[in-house]
């Protein structure tokens, strides 16, 4: 059972923010799922490697060059504001 | 008009080398029966006018110059929502991407460029991929053209539901647990989700990254081949995109499946109700005709795949979408009204951009996945949850290495059903997540295996007053899309 303070508390790691009525509906709906998904200790996953990624590809590595994108004007077009050709942040500190 | 009879790629191939008709007027053809239909459907979010125009004007210049023209040229399709085309919007359905223009094309449409195609427009979808219905779109749902009441499923039943209008030749979809398969068997088309790699997913907006998948849905075997030729293989800006040799898959479509051996899982047929159970043997007695051996195969730990899945995608949803912020593109609400939220280290004007834009930007489904995945990832239930789904993740695949082991006796492809049953009616399932997770069940295990599959129409069942389509799943062996295909195009053309 995921309570409405639990719910809040994920609320907050995820930076969602959430009315009264959401995080009632969460608070159901969460623990629903974790309930039914329970199923999984059933199990025996002694000594089992965990697969992350199916075809086990790793590290693929190549030259590190910088590259030239060619639409930058259609990304700075995206920031929600700018300044001065830069993404204007909220302050962070 | 050309919409008295629905073509396949190669006789409209046939036609523009013909001079049978321009691609101009093939697309502005397809523009008049979307404007027709669509007002009722809703397959399409964005209709790309001048892009298909200016596209198909290239095609006819090609012609008129005696030019030869590829397989695709001047064909006109749909792309879901949630792949790029440069300069066009993609929303991927969500409030929170309205605004959002793409500034790159993905690689799938940057090849399906280079091959000519013609884009009528971008199709609509469950935010952000996320269902089994099209109802969690953020701009309203996409029906089912073979009843306007039920859903066309998802999360791609906007191309699902243009192809099988008549609205598109064909179109793109991404299948993350069943989001192209789905679509295509409730509205009686062909949808195929490759092997996990065997197409680069850079500029396919993330889900969950290691299921995610781009994929054709068509209405034959043959032009899902031909799309499939067209996107496939490695591309540097997707390091999980997977070596490959540059393949015509509808090359390998011989009619032929004898000596094929097809697996059936008992425990799926025996659950089934019984309209979809006689449609199963309907299948397996045709397959058996054509001389394949059909052959009842064991997958154990499959069962655990749905469960696994919704703690897997959660995980990778929580982290990909941590993106939409407010603070790089997309919505971005700032009106900083006092949430009483606090988060260390955080300046109270930033928390509450970052709280508001998602707060408003996403819709509820999204909520949902994104608090389940921070949930099984953060501290102290880390195992519990995402790392024990992960290691049930190996026993799967270990179960189908199994099945389809060649020195084992072992299978080319298994067969199951897509779907429970054909199209449920639009605000059916929307109350209980748990009710619209479970469509998923016959095609999850594919994206948690990574194993490429393919959902065939297999005839159509009643329901209340109206005759919906169902489909069948074939699961083939890792990168054997050539098997996979050639079963499928044998079965339809018999």
């Amino acid at each position: 059972m995921i309570n409405k303070s639990e719910v809040q508390h994920i609320a907050t790691l995820a930076r969602i923010g959430l009315d009264e009525k959401e995080i009632d509906k969460l608070s159901k709906d969460l623990s629903g799922i974790l309930n039914w998904v329970e199923k999984l200790k059933e199990v025996n996953v002694d000594g089992v490697e965990p697969t992350a990624h199916i075809t086990g590809v790793n590290n693929i590595s190549r030259e590190d060059r910088v590259g030239d994108f060619e639409n930058k004007e259609g990304i700075k077009k995206l920031f929600p504001e700018e300044k001065d050709g830069f993404d204007k942040v909220k302050s962070v500190l | 008009m050309l919409h008295d009879k629905c073509f396949m790629i190669r006789e409209l191939h046939e036609k523009l080398i013909n001079k049978e008709i321009s691609a101009v007027k093939l697309a502005e053809d397809y523009f008049a029966v979307i404007e027709k239909k669509d007002k009722e459907i809703f397959a399409y979010l964005t209709l790309t006018k001048e892009l298909a125009l200016e596209q198909a004007k290239k095609v006819d210049e090609k012609i008129a110059r005696g030019e030869s023209i590829g397989i695709l040229e001047g064909i006109p399709g749909a792309i879901k929502d949630n792949i790029l085309i440069k300069n066009i919007r993609a929303t991927a359905s969500s409030k929170i991407l309205d605004n959002y223009i793409a500034p790159y094309d993905a690689t799938v449409i940057k090849k399906l460029k280079d091959s000519g195609a013609v884009f009528l427009g971008k199709t609509n979808l469950d935010e952000f991929a996320m269902g089994s219905s099209t109802e969690n779109s953020a701009y309203g749902p996409t029906k089912n053209p073979h009843d306007l009441e039920r859903v066309p499923g998802g999360s791609s039943g906007g191309s699902a539901a243009a192809v099988a209008g008549d609205m598109a030749v064909w179109a793109l979809g991404t299948d993350t647990g069943g989001s192209i398969r789905q679509p295509a068997a409730l509205c009686g088309v062909m949808g195929l989700k490759p092997t996990y790699g065997r197409i680069s997913r850079y500029g396919a907006i993330a889900m969950g990254s290691s299921l995610d998948q781009i994929g054709p849905i068509a209405k034959t075997v043959e032009d899902v081949a031909i799309v499939l030729s067209a996107i496939a293989g490695e591309d540097k800006m997707d390091a999980t995109s997977a070596r490959s040799a540059d393949k015509k898959y509808e090359d390998y479509l011989t009619g032929e499946v004898k000596g094929l051996k097809i697996g059936v899982v008992k425990e799926y047929l025996e659950n089934l109700n019984p309209e979809m159970k006689e449609k199963m043997e309907e299948v397996i007695e045709k397959f058996k005709k054509m001389g394949a051996e059909i052959k009842e195969v064991e997958l154990p730990f499959a069962k655990y795949s749905l469960p696994a899945y919704y703690i897997i995608m959660p995980c990778e949803i929580s982290s990909n979408l941590a993106r939409y912020d407010g603070i790089k593109y997309g919505m971005r609400i700032d009106d900083q009204e006092t949430s009483k939220v606090k988060a260390d280290g955080l300046p109270k004007t930033l928390l509450e951009t970052y709280l508001d834009s998602r707060k408003y930007g996403l819709g509820s489904e999204v909520k949902r996945r994104i608090m389940l995945g921070t949930y099984a990832l953060s501290s102290g239930y880390y195992e519990a949850y995402y790392l024990r789904a992960q290691k049930v993740r190996t026993l799967i695949k270990k179960d189908f290495e199994k099945v389809f082991n060649p020195s084992a006796d072992g299978v080319d492809l298994i067969l199951t059903p897509t779907t429970t049953t054909p199209a449920f009616k639009i605000g059916e399932k929307t109350e209980d997540p748990l009710k619209m997770y479970l469509e998923d069940i016959f095609t999850v295990t594919a994206n948690i295996s990574g194993v490429p599959a393919i959902s065939i129409p297999c005839g159509k069942i009643k329901v209340d007053n109206s005759e919906m389509p169902v489909g069948f799943q074939l699961m083939g062996k890792w990168f054997d899309e050539e098997n996979l295909l050639r079963a499928a195009h044998a079965f339809e053309i018999m």
